[in-house]
């Protein structure tokens, strides 16, 4: 697949999945409609969506997507149970610091997946990205650790599904 | 029991939001108050739209959407955030500093 093409089909199956969402409806007349208007908005559109050519698009990104979805829920639900028995204790336990990760990801679609899933996990928060260091600020820091054991805690497993769907 | 699950799903977002509440309460300093703000709250508001899911199964389309919406934007606003208090100069909370803090930027305050 051509690299230019990438962002006119993405941005054409984002609408016309929206469109079919939204509307709820198969009637002729709904989809015709959404058709004109997804291929209108993408003509427009794809030319401005750099950020889009980070996307792989192949047969195996749709399975590496639901993997992504379902290990990311797994992992906030257990954000949620790791906080609330923090908010919950009487002497909270949390030792903030802002530490530095190094990502491996090359596009900036795939460094905002990465940030927002580093986000909503464990006890961290994205503060910055400059290239390809993030800044998180960490709940619970433990003493005296090292960038490269950092990066893989925090990271952990999200790379790993990431770059089955993003470069 | 359609309903009655999703009234149990409506209950488990419930609490996560309040427990966010409690949490903004009780955290020391911005930036844990902005973990404890979106994390808490986005899956209380997953809770939610899940429940009504159960609720009202023919909405499912546009509960889905409004979900995908939520879980794209609340990240990227609490980071966007959390990036300005950053730039901001804020700095963050220590248990040991919590002794010598002094009442700082006192020209802000007179203008």
């Amino acid at each position: 697949m051509k690299k230019e093409s990438v962002p006119y089909i993405s941005v054409f199956l984002i609408c016309m999945v929206l469109w079919l969402m939204l509307t709820a409806t198969f009637a002729t007349d709904e989809l015709i409609s959404g058709f004109v208007i997804a291929v209108v908005v993408c003509v427009i559109t794809a030319p401005r969506m750099q950020i889009l050519n980070g996307l792989r698009l192949h047969l195996g990104a749709f399975p590496g997507v639901l993997a992504y979805l379902f290990y990311f829920l797994y992992a906030l639900l257990k954000a949620n149970l790791d906080l609330a028995k923090r908010v919950l204790s009487r002497n909270m336990h949390i030792h903030p610091q802002m530490v530095e990760i190094k990502t491996s990801m090359q596009s900036d679609l795939g460094k905002l997946f990465l940030a927002n899933s580093i986000t909503l996990t464990p006890g961290t928060l994205t503060v910055d990205v400059n290239d390809d260091k993030l800044l998180v600020h960490w709940i619970d820091c433990p003493e005296g650790a090292d960038m490269k054991k950092i990066t893989g805690e925090i990271i952990g497993q999200f790379e790993k599904y990431l770059k089955r769907f993003v470069k | 029991m359609m309903s009655l699950i999703g009234s149990i799903f409506l209950l488990i977002g419930a609490i996560f939001i309040l427990l966010g509440a409690v949490g903004l309460l009780r955290m020391p300093d911005v930036y844990n108050r902005i973990q404890v703000g979106t994390k808490a709250v986005t899956l209380g508001t997953i809770g939610v739209v899940v429940g009504i899911i159960f609720i009202h199964p023919q909405w499912w389309s546009k509960l889905l959407v409004i979900l995908g919406f939520v879980l794209l934007t609340s990240p990227v606003s609490s980071s966007a955030i959390s990036r300005a208090f950053y730039r901001s100069g804020t700095k963050v909370w220590h248990k040991k500093r919590l002794a010598k803090t002094k009442p700082e930027q006192k020209g802000r305050a007179k203008e």
